[in-house]
This record gives structure tokens, sequence and C-alpha cells, in this order.
């Protein structure tokens, strides 16, 4: 090897700078310096879920979902919360059945038809950009002004998922249109030269490529709206209800907010049954958002 | 250096061996009708000119390759004998482009149909992430092709005979059903190839066809080009010279220069049969090119 090179260091002298660790306190600082920020996020997230598990333990239960919640602390031990979990259903539902439907044709249109070179578009572009931006309560006030008493639909589940479709809107709308954009052009030239026309591209090959990606925005979009409780306050959801809706133009509480309202209580065992309700909602959360993940890598891409 | 014309090829590359000398186009040099006739195109995008004042002619059952430096405008050429041009956005065409004496540019002209009569393949194999059989079957769906107008009893004996015109039938005959993204290069290429023919054209464009393959895959498809002739007018750019004098009958030469302003544009500088264009150019920039003096 280097024997026959006179100027090269020996071989052993090389393994020993090979080996020899060099200080690089910087280098070390940075690293522990970025695992304390994980640290701090994991820390919190699980203490705040080890206070509600152990606060709500002994109402982790079927009475959680079997009973209907109660203003009377005496009765507290025989109340949950099934009037605010169907409500949650029927809220989040129909929110999903207008927003993805409407929101999906609007990423389709934005990309695959809009021209981008029209300074309307772009405007319309920045738009939706900034109004997934806007403060939850400003679509409350907006629900409760134009739907709820403009259009006369009044504090009911269909004004209430009007306004989780709007408030949701903009996210699905960027989610779609970056999946849609992930679609290689390649697969669209293909398309047109064999003759398509440009609904058939879209329909056959553009949305079954980007499903994957339109699936996880949109599941992302729903979580975020059963864990929304501030536009609902202005709602008509702070009220106590004892039973579950009976369609669009019912009352409904949903889960958040009966769990803000049982938080509130001065008493310890609404409180706990608060914690359990918690714990429920974090769990449909996480299982939602887990399906995000598992469809995401199920569908990883293939080109 | 004029080895690199069409006799100094070995054999092996050499498909034709006894029409390369005095190809198709010199047997019958006038004799074939035109398909399509370019006169005075130019292609801007976005106002920026790409390609100016091009005048050439496609004829029937021939394969013309079109040949040049990067960005000469081949590709651009290409694009606009089946409006594929139109999907870029700030492209615009003028001068006239007739395919059979009909001006495809006319606004009564629906692109949708020109695309269905020319076809084209692509730089890089593009299949659907589809099945095999699908891929080759989208084009007569989408276009709603009447398969037994077509000569076939069903949608099967079709995927077969464009597989099979594809040279590829027998690779994948037993795996129809499989992802086309599982196929090597060369057969992703093929499979690109038979979803063209599927739906019949009379004319296959390819654009650098075998850029992105590898030697063996890509003599496969030079003398799968070749077959093809017979029933189909190609059109191939390509950035290889071997190549255009391998398979072609006919040779653009295209190149790129600086206008007055410093603007950069392509345009056509000789098209001739190939024999001509690779042993006695008229051009001299044609004989540098050719010779790798330049591009």
């Amino acid at each position: 090897m280097s024997t026959t090179a006179p100027a090269e260091p020996a071989a052993s002298s090389i393994g020993g700078e090979l080996t020899r660790s060099r200080p690089r306190p910087g280098e070390t600082a940075f690293t522990w310096a970025l695992r304390g920020c994980v640290a701090v996020s994991i820390g919190f997230l699980a203490a705040l879920l080890v206070f509600v598990v152990y606060q709500g333990w002994s109402r982790l239960d079927s009475r959680l979902w079997n009973a209907m919640p109660t203003a009377r602390e005496s009765r507290i031990d025989e109340a949950g919360v099934q009037s605010a979990i169907t409500g949650t259903l029927w809220v989040v539902l129909t929110t999903a059945a207008i927003a993805l439907p409407l929101g999906i044709a609007a990423a389709v249109y934005l990309e695959e038809y809009a021209r981008r070179d029209r300074w309307y578009l772009r405007l319309l572009e920045l738009n939706v950009q900034n109004l997934a931006g806007v403060p939850s309560i400003v679509f409350g006030i907006l629900g409760l002004g134009i739907i709820a008493r403009r259009l006369g639909l009044g504090l009911s589940v269909i004004t209430a998922a009007l306004t989780l479709a709007l408030l949701v809107l903009p996210t699905v709308i960027i989610a779609s249109r970056e999946a849609i954009r992930a679609v290689p052009p390649s697969i669209r030239d293909a398309s047109y030269a064999l003759g398509a026309t440009k609904w058939q591209t879209v329909r056959r090959q553009v949305l079954p490529a980007a499903v994957p990606g339109i699936a996880t925005g949109s599941i992302l979009s729903v979580s975020r709206a059963i864990g929304e409780a501030a536009p609902l306050l202005l709602l008509g959801a702070v009220t106590l209800v004892l039973f579950n809706p009976a369609g669009f133009d019912s009352t409904y509480t949903t889960l958040p907010i009966q769990i803000y309202n049982l938080i509130a209580s001065p008493f310890e065992s609404f409180r706990e049954l608060g914690a359990a309700a918690i714990v429920l909602l974090l769990a449909i959360v996480v299982v939602l958002n887990s399906a995000a993940i598992y469809i995401r890598y199920r569908y990883a891409k293939r080109w | 250096m004029s080895s690199i014309g069409p006799r100094a090829l070995p054999p092996s590359v050499r498909p034709r061996p006894e029409t390369l000398g005095a190809s198709r186009g010199d047997t019958a040099p006038m004799t074939r009708e035109v398909v399509l006739q370019a006169d005075g195109v130019s292609v801007h995008y976005s106002g920026v000119a790409a390609l100016r004042d091009v005048d050439l002619s496609i004829r029937r059952n021939e394969i013309t390759a079109l040949i040049g430096p990067s960005g000469c405008g081949k590709s651009t050429m290409l694009r606009c004998f089946n409006r594929m041009n139109d999907l870029v956005s700030g492209a615009s065409i003028t001068g006239t482009l007739t395919y059979h004496g009909h001006d495809i540019y006319v606004p009564e002209v629906d692109p949708i149909e020109v695309r269905r009569r020319i076809g084209m393949v692509f730089q890089k194999p593009n299949p659907f992430p589809k099945s095999i059989y699908d891929n080759v079957a989208y084009g007569p769906r989408v276009t709603g092709m009447d398969v037994s107008d077509a000569g076939f009893s069903d949608m099967d004996q079709l995927v077969e005979e464009a597989l099979r015109s594809a040279a590829l039938w027998d690779e994948v005959k037993g795996k129809l059903r499989s992802s086309a993204l599982a196929l090597s290069g060369g057969q992703q290429q093929r499979l690109c190839i038979a979803r063209t023919i599927a739906v019949k054209p009379e004319v296959i464009l390819a654009d650098e066809p075998c850029s992105a393959l590898d030697p063996i895959a890509t003599s496969r498809i030079e003398e799968l080009l070749l077959e093809l002739a017979g029933r189909y007018t190609i059109v191939i750019v390509t950035h290889n010279m071997q190549q255009a004098a391998r398979i072609s009958d006919r040779t653009a030469f295209f190149t790129a220069q600086l206008d007055d302003s410093g603007e950069r544009y392509g345009h056509l500088v000789e098209f001739d049969t190939t024999n001509t264009i690779f042993n006695n150019p008229t051009q001299h920039r044609t004989a540098d090119y050719i010779a790798g003096r330049f591009g």
C-alpha cells in the first residue's frame, strides 16, 4: 500500500489520527439543545396526558357514552356525555360532507383548470392561504351573523356544520392542491397524448394518484373540526342538551364544549367527568391522525 | 471525422444494411405522400422565441429524425405536431401546420382529435401507475374506440395485439394485471409505445425515447421503431446522431443561435435524406455538428 511512498506517514500514525476523537464542543452543545427542545414538547404533552388520565380514571367507563349529562351534582355519578358524542358526530360528519367535496373541487379547479397568469386567480390563492390563518372565533361570528340569523338556520347542527366547513375549507383546499401538484406532469402528458380530455385526465389519472395526499389532508382537517370549540361557543352549543340530535335543525352540543362546561364546574365530580371526556376526545383525534399517517405510508409515492 | 455516417456503423447496429446507404427516402424521394407539413412555423413561450420559421415535411411511413444540440427547438417542433404545446401556458405558435392538407391550428380543430391520430412517446418512460393491461386499454377506453370497428373481437385481443406490435407480449403475457411500474425501463418504454399504438394513430412522435435507457434496451426500441415504420409514420427527436443515422430516412438538423437582440432561438438548418445529411451536407454547420466539432 503506502510502503512504497516514503513521503507518506506510517500506517500506524494514520490509524492513530483516524481514531483519536477530537472534542467538538459546538457540535455537542447543539445536539443537546435540540434534544432539550424535543424534551420540552414531549414532556408537556406527557404531563398533560398523565394528569388528565389520572383525574378522569374513575369515570373512564361505559357511563361516559351511555348516559346523558346532568346539571345536578346529586346525579353526576350516573351522568355521561352521550349527547356531546352524538352531537360531535352529527356536526363533524356534516362538516366533512360539505367541506370535502367543495374543497377538493376547488383544488382541482385551481390546479388543473385555472390559468396561473391571471392576476385575480393569484389574489384568490393568496386569500385562500390567508383564510387558513383567520382565528376560528371570527368564523363563529360570521356563522352567527350570516348563517344563523340572516339565513335563518338558527342555532342548529347545520349552522355549526356550515361554519366549521368554512373554517376547514382553506386547509382542505391547500392540502388537496399539494397532493394534486405532486402528481408528475408526465402522467398528464401521457394521458393527453392518447387523446384523453381534460376531465378524463383529471378523473382517471390525477385524482386517483392524488387520493392518498387528499385523504391525509382531509382527515387532518376533520380532526381539527372535531377539536374546535371557539366558533361553537357563539353558535348555541353551550346549553345543556339532554337528548341526541334528531336532525340538521336540532339543537346540539359537542365534546369540546361539554368539556369546557364540565371543567369549569366548581364540583370535583364534574371535573372528573370532564377529564374522562378529554381522554375520549384525544383518543378519537389520535385514531383519526393515525389513519392519516397510515394512508400516507400505505400509498407512498409509486413513481 | 465522417466516420459517424451510416456506412461506418458495425453490421450489428445496421438493421437495414441494404437500405441504409441509399435509404428508403432515396429510393422514392418524392413519391411518398406528405402527412405533416410545417410552413414558416415559429413558437414563442411567453413572448420569447423558441423556434423560428421552420419548413418541414413529414412523409408517410418514413422515419424522420430531428437532431441538434440542446435548446435548438427540436422537441418544441415535435410537440407542435400533436398540439401538446397547447398545454404549456404562454405558448403560442404562428405559421401553418397541416395534417393531410388540413390546418390543425385553426379554431375549429379539436386538439383531442389531433392527438388521437398523432400519438406521442416521451423521453422518460411514463406508464400510468396502473396494471400493464390498463395502461394499454386506457387510450381506447378514453377515446371511446369501438373495438370491433378496429377489427378486434374484444379489448383483450386489442391489448394483446398492441403488446405484440411493441415486442413486449412474450415478456408480459403472464402478468398483464400486475403494475406497469414493476417493469424495467426499456419494457416500460415499449409499453408506452404499445399504449400509443393501441389507439391506432397514423403518426407516432417520439421525443428522445431512448435517452433514459441502457444500450441494449435502446437497440430493442430502435428495432421496434424500424418495424413500426412499415405501418406508421414516425418522427423521432434524438440527441444521438448514430441513432438518427441507424434508423431514419430523413434527418432535420436544428440548431440554436442568437438574434440581433441577443435572444437565443432554435431554427432548422438543413433537412434532407439521412444519407445526404450525414455524408454530404450542404451547410457547414451541419457538417461540423455531425463531425462532433460542436454541440
